[in-house]
């Protein structure tokens, strides 16, 4: 990928920055200027909070390029508090069971790195919820 | 009259937000000494906190000032300066402080920088922090420290080098929830611990890091600090020391005149290990999470190469509802997960994987 790829996702993935529609107030992410619910132009900037909870998950065994140094990990499409569903790698497993319908929150974890000499890249993971806040 | 050397500033400072962060696997001394065949007659006690492997310096400053930030209930644009001291910045040019200021929100209208005085390199930035807010430059500065600790494989420090550290939001006194009263640094050039550049572990003096290194510089930062604020060791509920190991903390306050209840409370090591630029620091949050208002903390850093910066805190009313907005620094020490040492070379990157 790019740089100037990462730089342009770097608010989404580092925090979860989306958008909120104008009109239906449909939250949105990631962020695509359209609302996806009523099609109007939505580009008023969105602070999710973070918190979600799994809709779905699987273990990658077989790491695209990149991510092999993590493999095996879980991946999963967590559903955000907002509304939106995201697919995330899950951290801080330990030897926990991962089960449909649990809460979890977002972290910034390091992705990957473009080999020894490139750029770190960070962003958005899932991990059981430290604490009832 | 004695000259003046402490530093206080024109505008009263105070901490506003602290958070703590620490990984959640532990690697065991014993582990340690089961590798290395080590001689296991002093039986090596305690345990080090390790990064995993998406996590690094970077990661756990963005969590630390996000606790930071949740007990500060303060807008991220109102920061004026984002500083990570550290000894493992991820990279060698790219500011770890940029990266934190972008996830946090407080970018663009802020300063950032890392910072880097060994294991000082946080409390650096801390009194830096306090000459920002308390000039009135600006309402809030952040200073983290933070780091996951080198040790070459089979040396002493394998032990001991540890992961976690903590931010903290300094602003003005009033909305603080422990003011900052005054503050003092002590340094000298003393080579007893260093890292040439490119090196991956550090080089130390062995016996050379203790007298004339660390409990000379911490000893004459809490003295000088003492004497010019007309405190002594009972005024205070609670100090912390630079931690590296268990036993200087404790020699260093037995010998400045402080009990051990007294340091207690701020003492980790055993339990995380020696977190470099974030131990004092880490150990002021538990401090933090615990004391009552109104109760006077001495904290002491030491950074090899060396120096010390001593400050004297007194907490406020705002401390107890506010400390609850984030994870306590017991709640990430009880997220425990035991690995092997196998497991923890892979989490940091011992393997050669080519």
């Amino acid at each position: 990928m790019e740089l100037s790829q990462h730089w342009r996702l770097k608010q989404q993935r580092y925090s979860l920055v989306g958008e909120i529609c104008p009109y239906c107030e449909g939250k949105i992410f990631p962020p695509r200027d359209i609302c996806p619910d009523c099609g109007n132009e939505a580009k008023t900037t969105f602070q999710f909070n973070g918190k979600g909870e799994i809709y779905s998950f699987t273990t990658v065994r077989q790491a695209p390029a990149g991510h092999e140094e993590n493999a095996p990990y879980t991946l999963a499409l967590v559903r955000l508090e907002e509304g939106p569903m995201v697919a995330a790698q899950l951290t801080d497993l330990d030897d926990q069971a991962v089960e449909i319908g649990m809460p979890v929150e977002m972290v910034t974890r390091k992705l990957r790195s473009e080999g020894e000499r490139g750029l770190l890249i960070y962003g958005y993971k899932f991990r059981p919820i430290l604490k009832a806040a | 009259m004695q000259e003046n050397k402490i530093l206080r500033p024109i505008r009263k400072v105070g901490i506003v937000g602290y958070g703590a962060y620490i990984p959640r696997y532990r690697l065991p001394a014993r582990e340690v000494a089961r590798v290395w065949k080590a001689d296991t007659s002093g039986e090596p006690s305690g345990e080090k906190a390790v990064a995993g492997l998406d996590e690094d310096v970077i990661t756990m400053s963005i969590e630390a000032a996000r606790n930071a930030l949740a007990r500060a209930m303060i807008d991220p644009a109102k920061i004026r300066a984002v500083w990570v001291g550290s000894e493992s910045h991820p990279s060698a040019v790219k500011p770890t402080s940029t990266v934190v200021a972008e996830a946090i929100g407080a970018v663009p209208n802020t300063q950032a920088a890392d910072w880097e005085f060994a294991c000082k390199a946080g409390t650096e930035a801390m009194q830096a922090a306090i000459g920002f807010v308390g000039s009135g430059m600006a309402a809030y500065a952040l200073s983290i420290g933070m780091d996951t600790a080198q040790g070459r494989p089979g040396d002493a420090l394998e032990y001991t080098a540890g992961a976690g550290g903590a931010a903290y939001l300094l602003g003005p006194a009033e909305e603080s929830l422990a003011i900052i009263e005054a503050s003092y640094s002590f340094t000298t050039d003393t080579p007893d611990f260093f890292r040439r550049a490119n090196e991956k572990y550090p080089e130390h003096g062995e016996r050379f890091t203790g007298e004339p290194a660390y409990f000379k510089h911490i000893s004459a930062a809490a003295q000088e600090l003492m004497r010019a604020t007309e405190t002594k060791p009972e005024d205070y509920t609670y100090a912390v020391f630079h931690q590296p190991n268990d036993k200087f903390p404790k020699r260093v306050a037995s010998s400045l005149g402080f009990k051990p209840d007294q340091i207690e409370a701020g003492l980790l090591v055993p339990w995380i290990g020696n977190t470099y630029a974030g131990s004092a620091l880490v150990g002021l949050t538990a401090v933090l999470d615990v004391a009552e208002p109104g109760d006077k903390i001495l904290l002491v850093s030491y950074g090899s190469g060396a120096g010390s910066d001593a400050f004297t805190i007194q907490t406020t009313e705002e401390l107890i509802k506010r400390r609850k907005q984030a994870p306590s620094t017991q709640e990430y020490i009880q997220r425990r997960t035991e690995i092997d040492y196998a497991t923890y070379s892979r989490y940091r990157g011992k393997l050669s994987m080519k």
